[in-house]
């Protein structure tokens, strides 16, 4: 069966421990997660968390009736129709070509968001595939910190 | 009403008809205790330990179909009770198990007895609460019993910090409950019970499973009412034990790793199955890929999950098995033709002649198997039978002849020695005009001997039958047979006195080595109604046949073993 990537959608009740019930599924099973996202729907007392993973069918459907079977979750789906974004932070020394990276970010919908003394901070935000790219490409100007966000989805 | 979170509790568990809780008090619940001191809503019956004393609520609630309550300190009390919540989970056990811990303040401090309790039972528990605010324990508390017992049923563990059982607040118990992300699905699809009545009806080699859930639907009349009218035959797993009843013509036996012959041909034959509230466990399937592979399959349980986790389901119905099972009832006496199957219960027939459950009795030495026997000839519906973990109680599976759903309790999905004793406690609490009975062995009867107090301070006469054999039996089986007889740690040839044990905690004890002694013995301590242990010498190499090896095919049975 081959593993693939999958992202899944999980709508909680917004509460303590629930993070904990769901990461708690996967870690049980030895599944890691690649990437979680967790934040409040508005004007409502649920959260949207978005979970990036690899798995087979079965072992994703498996998955998906697990999380249905906690108690905090109102709604779980794989999504197979969808937009993917994730946000990345990379923190560059002020030293390096200022207008090479600002050209590079603005190419994945970034630009630079910060500069202090010493160092500069840019932000990009692009599918998942590109901002891997953009942190390749962008290596030669040594970014000192990189903070991704991991995914957020929606169906389409 | 204004009462601080300790009176809550007891308001509430009152509120639910709560008429027994098992217990062991400490620090961080005293104030509850205290409120227990001052109530005569319900009796605590005080286990002597933490354990056991869930063992005994799982028990009652198995007995009776009703929520087992037990109420536990923080700390050690909690990790104690690890255990006993993981069996009533595995078994699917509607509980509602109540702890203490240390106050607010000190949460994360390493405090004393402290641990993080909710973080423990999360993956052993159907959910969790930790209570931070006396305002929601009402909630909390009718949640918690609304949860364990609806759905597929299951523990509930609520963890109430010593401050908010403190904690002065208004007190109204909720009448009702509405949970919104938590719905189970209880009515089966119509157009998949109409498709699955069909496929019975085509099929010319249908079989029943029959699963716990049956037992824990109370669905066992009409499970028995289906099978009658059809005449299909039928398998029991391990926890079905006693939805047919013995004498029922349709029943074939138990099946699985200890299962008949009959039962496992039978199976691996039918061209169609019928999974009632059943969840294909490895020790009832064997290996996954041979196992019923020419049939097609139905399944009726009410957890989704336990739909096509393990063998893909050709015909899924999500749904309490009783309310499924009603709706089957009338389609099948439709569509149904009942004298249809007569010569695939023939062929059924033949394979329990050709190998029936049986066993060879001696006039040397005592059969564990003539021992379940011969309690099933003295006492039959009479007793409710529970079993520890081992070789004794798949002699118990195959050879009492259960005849009523809720007479045999057994840990089934943990496997738990020591669970028996406790559990039979309850059970006696339960039902106290049965006789209760626990099926033991000599290896773990001592994993939970401390109860012989609490049977006996509270007048719960449970008869402990071990059925001893100096050995873990169960595991020197598999040693002898797979591990060339290295019997590694498994010689139990030390042993305690068993009669002056019982004696010493104010039961009564009897050495058995014949059949007359065992008569005797039963009747004895039937008739004067005591805590009795039993201690039954048997044959010491006696093994648990017919076998399908760990993760062999059902149709490869090991019918008997000869010694190399």
């Amino acid at each position: 069966m081959p593993e693939e990537r999958r992202v899944i959608s999980v709508i909680v009740i917004n509460e303590a421990s629930v993070l904990s019930r769901i990461a708690g599924l996967f870690s049980g099973r030895g599944y890691n997660i690649d990437s979680l996202t967790v934040a409040p729907i508005p004007e409502s007392k649920y959260s949207r968390i978005t979970i990036v993973t690899q798995g087979s069918v079965l072992v994703i459907e498996q998955i998906i009736k697990q999380l249905h079977k906690l108690i905090p979750v109102l709604k779980v789906y794989e999504h197979a129709n969808l937009v993917e974004k994730e946000m990345a932070l990379v923190k560059f020394p002020v030293t390096e070509c200022l207008s090479d990276i600002a050209a590079l970010c603005a190419a994945y919908n970034g630009k630079i968001v910060n500069v202090s003394e010493d160092f500069m901070i840019c932000n990009v935000a692009d599918i998942p595939q590109r901002v891997d790219n953009f942190l390749k490409a962008i290596k030669r100007f040594h970014p000192k910190e990189i903070v991704r966000s991991g995914v957020v989805a929606m169906e389409i | 009403m204004q009462i601080s979170g300790a009176q809550m509790v007891i308001e509430s568990l009152i509120a639910e008809n709560v008429e027994v809780v098992f217990g062991y008090p400490g620090g961080a619940i005293m104030n509850v205790y205290d409120e227990i001191y001052k109530q005569n809503g319900f009796q605590h019956v005080l286990a002597r330990h933490e354990q056991a004393a869930i063992h005994a609520a799982e028990g009652y609630s198995k007995a009776t179909g009703r929520v087992g309550v037990a109420m536990i300190t923080s700390g050690p009390g909690f990790t104690n009770a690890v255990t006993g919540l993981a069996d009533a989970y595995m078994d699917s056990i509607p509980m509602v198990v109540i702890s203490g811990q240390v106050p607010m303040s000190l949460i994360g401090t390493d405090a004393f007895q402290e641990i993080d309790a909710v973080g423990i039972s999360r993956p052993c528990t159907k959910h969790n609460y930790l209570v931070t605010d006396a305002k929601d324990l009402p909630r909390i508390l009718k949640e918690a019993f609304y949860i364990a017992s609806t759905g597929r049923p299951g523990p509930v563990h609520v963890d109430i910090p010593k401050d908010v059982t403190a904690q002065i607040e208004e007190f109204v118990y909720p009448e009702s409950i509405e949970l919104e992300t938590y719905k189970p699905t209880v009515k089966g699809n119509a157009r998949q019970i109409k498709k699955a009545i069909d496929a019975i009806g085509e099929a010319s080699r249908p079989i029943f499973y029959l699963g716990g859930g049956i037992i824990n639907s109370n669905a066992a009349d009409e499970v028995r009412e289906l099978v009658n009218m059809t005449n299909i035959p039928s398998v029991e797993t391990l926890m079905a034990r006693g939805t047919l009843g013995a004498d029922n013509e349709n029943l074939i036996s138990m099946l699985g790793m200890h299962g008949s012959y009959a039962a496992n041909m039978s199976m691996s034959e039918a061209d169609l199955m019928i999974a009632i509230g059943a969840r294909f466990d490895d020790r009832v399937t064997g290996k996954l890929s041979e196992f019923a592979k020419h049939a097609r399959i139905i399944h009726i349980d009410i957890d989704p999950a336990s739909i096509s986790k393990l063998v893909n389901a050709d015909f899924p119905i999500v749904g309490d098995v009783k309310n499924v099972v009603k709706e089957m009832i009338p389609l099948a006496k439709e569509r149904i033709d009942g004298q249809k199957y007569a010569q695939w219960r023939e062929t059924v027939a033949n394979f329990d002649k050709l190998h029936p459950l049986s066993y060879q009795d001696s006039d040397e030495v005592l059969k564990p198997q003539w021992v379940v026997e011969r309690i099933g000839q003295l006492l039959g519906d009479d007793a409710n039978i529970t079993t520890d973990v081992g070789q004794h109680q798949m002699w118990a599976a195959q050879f009492y002849p259960f005849s009523r759903p809720r007479q045999w309790i057994t840990s089934g999905g943990l496997g738990t020695m020591g669970f028996g004793f406790p559990a039979a406690i309850g059970v006696k609490r339960g039902c106290p005009d049965k006789v209760s009975i626990n099926v033991t062995g000599d290896g773990s009867i001592l994993m939970n001997i401390q109860e012989l107090m609490t049977a006996v301070e509270y007048k719960l006469p449970v008869i402990n039958v071990i059925l001893n054999n100096n050995y873990l039996g169960m595991v020197r089986q598999w040693q002898t047979m797979f591990y060339d007889k290295r019997h590694s740690q498994t010689d139990l040839s030390m042993q305690p006195d068993f009669v002056m044990l019982a004696q010493s905690f104010g039961g009564l004890g009897y050495r058995v080595k014949t059949k007359e002694e065992f008569d005797a013995a039963l009747k004895d301590a039937v008739e004067k109604n005591v805590v009795a242990l039993i201690d039954v010498t048997v044959n010491r190499l006696e093994n648990v046949l017919p076998m399908v090896p760990s993760g062999g095919s059902l149709f490869n049975m090991m019918l008997e073993y000869k010694d190399k």
